[in-house]
């Protein structure tokens, strides 16, 4: 590979690097997702006030607008490291890109309900790849095609997403814009902008966790394996 | 070695799949009588009132097509896997993708064609005003090899594992939402009497997008899925 | 109404609020509890297969080349 990569990010591609690094932040990233987590919903069911239109029902935006975005988050994740499995066929970037998928589609799951057209069709993208994986008797052949099948998503989701608002053109125009004047009320503001960043520390740690155990099966035989094996046999 | 040209090449791989096709002329009829089966069902469920039936024409003959396409799009690679033709191809001199163009060309004459033939008839049935038919067809002849080419990507990539069948449908399904709504909607702006030129320019964007595409995809998906 | 049933009543949209906060943690919980079902299930494979290995060695001479 090129020289531009620094070392320490090859060495963080090998599975046992991987796994002790994944291990130690693990716990750190739940711990402040639930932090976080904890404070985002203090402030959007108790601080922030009701809204003049809907009342308290709007108060679901806390958890379903940063899950909006962790769906489309996580697709992206797993597009990019599918395409670096493909080309440098890094065995971690499969693991990464097949075990983000079922945190993705439990996002997108929540998120969907009968009006958001994009949404399902995100989470058929999500079922896809995952059925593809899992068609496939050898592991990492199935993360291949799999991958391959996610990148082809990539370049259809801005597609569908455009034609589904052009044939829904009733759908409400984003109201967020992290850069621009915003239109929300600060006091709603921060509750949701902490819980997006709860849920992206959920993530971390989720896919921490089936990554490490992804790595266990998929490296049975190896020495750093046996080791771990025998090291954590009393938990 | 004497190498035939490319031009050759095509030639002989798109006669060649055709006269199998030819010879299978049953496996061809299938689909066509399963949309003549499903749009005449429509009717029979919803009853016969004319509005009504007028109304939901276009969408009901489209999907029908599609759902036609789906059923034989399983069979596109497989008798070529089972006697390891396919094989032979990806190790052909020829550059593998224009090979793979010519079998969903071949495919897309075999099963698309007779369906968007048999349109117009479904339409009729269905009460399509026949000012709209024009529109329908156009739509249908960009919108189904937009299909053939997406449905071959999927195929490659399936074409390692052993069930495929409602796999092959969950992953079309979110790839072929745009051409169904743009479609569906040129055809819908017909029948209203609105300007349908747009849906339609952007279906054919897609499809000259897709033509230039797919066949690479393709191919790279073949080998990702034989690289066993 | 006190400040609990107040917070609880959402101003009548509670039916619709609760449950989904509520269906949102319990995917969360699914989510985190998978893996670690598969995690238990694969170090019990691991060390069966690890147990089985250590009584073939020491019932036979180990190798004059260990494999890899």
């Amino acid at each position: 590979m090129s020289d531009w990569i620094p070392l320490w990010l090859h060495k963080l591609g090998s599975p046992p690097t991987f796994y002790r690094f994944a291990g130690t932040l693990q716990p750190w990233a739940l711990t402040l997702a639930l932090l976080l987590g904890a404070i985002a919903l203090y402030g959007g069911l108790l601080l922030a006030p009701a809204d003049y239109q809907q009342g308290d029902a709007y108060r679901i935006i806390f958890i379903h607008v940063p899950s909006a975005w962790m769906s489309m988050f996580i697709y992206a994740v797993m597009g990019v490291a599918s395409f670096v499995a493909l080309v440098w066929r890094i065995k971690l970037a499969e693991v990464v890109a097949m075990e983000s998928a079922p945190i993705g589609a439990a996002f997108t799951w929540w998120t969907w309900d009968a009006r958001l057209t994009s949404e399902l069709v995100l989470l058929f993208l999500y079922l896809g790849v995952i059925g593809l994986y899992h068609a496939f008797e050898d592991r990492r052949q199935g993360a291949r095609a799999a991958g391959f099948l996610a990148i082809i998503g990539v370049i259809n989701v801005p597609i569908v997403h455009f034609s589904v608002n052009w044939w829904n053109t009733l759908h409400q125009g984003s109201t967020v814009n992290v850069f621009g004047q915003s239109k929300m009320a600060w006091d709603m503001l921060w509750p949701l902008l902490t819980m997006t960043l709860a849920t992206k520390f959920y993530y971390a740690a989720s896919l921490f966790r089936r990554a490490r155990t992804d790595l266990l099966d998929m490296e049975g035989g190896k020495d750093w394996v046996r080791k771990t094996a025998e090291d954590e046999a009393d938990r | 070695m004497n190498r035939p040209g490319l031009g050759t090449a095509c030639a002989a791989m798109l006669r060649r799949d055709l006269a199998l096709a030819w010879r299978r002329r049953g496996d061809i009829a299938m689909p066509v009588l399963y949309a003549v089966i499903v749009a005449t069902l429509f009717p029979f469920a919803l009853g016969p009132e004319d509005t009504l039936l007028q109304r939901i024409a276009g969408g009901v003959v489209l999907v029908t097509v599609l759902l036609a396409m789906l059923l034989a799009l399983d069979a596109m690679f497989a008798s070529d896997i089972e006697d390891g033709s396919l094989e032979q191809l990806v190790l052909s001199p020829q550059p593998l993708a224009l090979l793979l163009g010519m079998k969903i060309l071949a495919h897309w004459l075999a099963t698309a064609l007779p369906l968007i033939v048999i349109a117009p008839l479904l339409a009729a049935m269905l009460h399509l005003p026949g000012a709209v038919i024009p529109v329908l067809l156009l739509a249908l002849l960009l919108a189904t090899p937009l299909l053939s080419l997406l449905g071959a990507v999927l195929v490659a990539l399936t074409a390692g594992t052993r069930r495929s069948g409602m796999l092959l449908a969950l992953m079309l399904l979110p790839l072929c939402v745009p051409a169904v709504i743009f479609a569906a909607g040129a055809v819908a702006a017909a029948q209203q009497g609105l300007p349908w030129l747009a849906p339609i320019a952007w279906l054919a964007a897609a499809l000259v997008l897709a033509v230039v595409l797919a066949p690479l995809a393709c191919a790279a998906a073949l080998r990702i899925a034989l690289d066993a | 109404m006190s400040a609990l049933q107040h917070f609880l009543a959402m101003g009548g949209y509670a039916a619709y609020v609760w449950p989904a906060y509520a269906v949102f943690f319990i995917v969360l919980i699914a989510d985190s509890l998978a893996p670690a079902r598969r995690r238990r299930r694969v170090l019990r494979e691991l060390r069966a297969r690890l147990a089985r290995q250590s009584a073939r060695q020491q019932r036979q001479p180990p190798p004059a080349t260990p494999s890899a």
